[in-house]
């Protein structure tokens, strides 16, 4: 690890001016994810911007919305009796993810912000166009088996490694920030970005800005919705797919259908014109196998992740069967009903 | 004249912790881990090393009573926290109820993923999600173990969990 200087802030508009006024300088909070880069050099900030003593960790629902803290630790947020009845879509995903003890220290801003775990990004002796910009991609053509399938470029074809996300950018969340030019609200779906010809770039955040919190609107799915996350084994391992489904159902019709998917892209893959499309036809499986396609429409595999193109929309139609029957994955048992 | 860099990364800052019942002022530099400053400077090496990164669950410690991995913890961000690390939990001589199920269920071979797996269990159990032995396993996924003791290690738990639920 390189060596660097540090800073306690004591107010998020320190913080941001910090991090704004010094190009190499970066937050930490949890530290699960920037330690582990640190270790590896892929990541060498000169100095490390602690947010930890800052006064946003509540978890609290807010005229009828959740407002989790940017601070607030995954584990805190997963297990909250708040989020447990209204937001179980949000538990799910969060409690499929990592271990606890990761959980436990892990917060909610530092889980979006996570970077990805493609091979190549991790090793700084071989070509990563996110991690050093022109150097090329050596995912492209290379050991491709975790990598997407959907919205790649040819500069990158990395995944966003969060189930945490993938839930929010189904359930409509909105992150809030704070930065030099002062506070605004970023929907979910313009929150991560795709690689295009910039894949350094994970997120939209602006240099100097700081996620403080993120607000999910109240839903009305019940216990219509599932997080089905396929991986290696059946702990503690980063999804090959995974699909966040929530259904409001008219009788046996499609009321609203809202799905996001893990594992595929750059970021939490979601098509609002397709959900558009199925309001109101019947919830069955032939419709999800037509739902399926429509959102997995243009897929394209690099080789050893060419399984994904049949994963992915077979995971869709189990998990919309599992969402429309009211049954959602179990993330401890882990057979797929 | 020596040209200094615009930035030097910093000495030893102090910070003080207070590990298994004794507070300690200490001097960190910015970049030592937890796990480091343990087995390094303080000489607690029941805390094991194994892969530095987060994935092996060996270095599982009790930060404020929650089990975290203290390999990906900087010291420096504790200042002010409580840690419990496996030379901490026996009371009064007494072992932890943990350690003397792992004993009684045999729940280890080498013994290097002990202290992180006994350290994990107790967190388990002040969290009080795992009733049954399918929750056991899953939420003690964070630690490895190589010898592949992981039954006995389920029957340790689940040992110790029946009799705090009776």
């Amino acid at each position: 690890m390189k060596r660097f200087s540090y800073l306690k802030a004591r107010g998020v508009a320190e913080a941001a001016q910090a991090l704004a006024a010094d190009p190499q300088a970066q937050i930490i909070a949890g530290g699960t994810n920037i330690v582990d880069l640190m270790k590896y050099d892929v990541t060498c900030p000169d100095t490390i911007i602690d947010i930890n003593g800052l006064d946003l960790g509540d978890i609290a629902v807010v005229e009828g919305s959740l407002r989790l803290g940017a601070l607030a630790t995954n584990a805190d947020t997963a297990y909250h009796e708040a989020v447990q009845s209204g937001w179980p879509l949000l538990s799910s995903a969060i409690l499929a993810g990592a271990s606890p003890q990761l959980r436990n220290a892990a917060t909610n801003g530092g889980n979006m912000l996570q970077r990805t775990r493609c091979y190549y990004f991790y090793d700084p002796s071989t070509p990563c166009n996110k991690r050093r910009p022109g150097s090329g991609c050596g995912a492209l053509t290379g050991v491709n088996r975790i990598h997407a399938i959907l919205g790649t470029s040819e500069s990158c074809i990395a995944v966003h490694p969060s189930d945490m996300a993938v839930s929010l950018a189904a359930l409509d969340a909105v992150v809030s920030v704070e930065g030099p030019d002062g506070q605004r609200d970023i929907a979910f779906e313009d929150f991560h970005r795709l690689p295009g010809d910039h894949p350094e770039a994970d997120n939209t955040l602006k240099r100097g800005e700081i996620v403080t919190a993120i607000t999910v609107p109240a839903n009305q799915f019940g216990q219509n919705h599932t997080y089905l996350k396929l991986r290696d084994r059946l702990s503690y391992a980063f999804a090959l797919v995974s699909v966040a489904a929530a259904l409001k159902l008219d009788g046996d019709r499609i009321g609203t259908v809202q799905v996001a998917l893990g594992g595929v892209a750059h970021k939490p893959w979601r098509r609002k014109d397709v959900e558009a499309q199925f309001v109101g036809q019947p919830a069955n499986r032939e419709t999800f196998v037509a739902f399926a396609s429509a959102l997995t429409e243009g897929a394209k595999g690099y080789g050893q992740n060419d399984f994904k193109l049949d994963l992915a929309p077979r995971a869709i139609v189990r998990a919309l069967e599992q969402a429309a029957a009211g049954t959602p994955q179990s993330q401890i048992h882990k057979v797929v009903a | 004249m020596t040209i200094l860099p615009t930035k030097m990364p910093q000495a030893r800052q102090p910070i003080t912790l207070q590990i298994n019942g004794e507070t300690r002022e200490l001097q960190v530099h910015p970049w030592t881990t937890l796990l480091d400053l343990l087995r390094e400077q303080l000489e607690l090496t029941g805390t094991k090393k194994g892969c530095d990164h987060g994935q092996c669950g060996a270095c599982t410690v009790l930060i404020d009573g929650k089990r975290i991995n203290s390999c990906l913890a900087l010291a420096i961000t504790k200042d002010g926290c409580e840690i419990t690390t496996i030379e901490g939990l026996a009371r009064a001589g007494a072992l932890h109820p943990i350690q003397e199920a792992f004993i009684e269920h045999d729940a280890f071979q080498c013994g290097y993923c002990t202290p992180g797996q006994i350290c994990s269990a107790v967190g388990l159990m002040e969290e009080g999600h795992a009733r049954s032995r399918e929750e056991i396993r899953e939420l003690m996924s964070g630690n490895i173990c190589r010898c592949g003791a992981y039954t006995n290690i389920v029957d340790a738990v689940e040992s110790v969990l029946e009799d705090s639920v009776l």
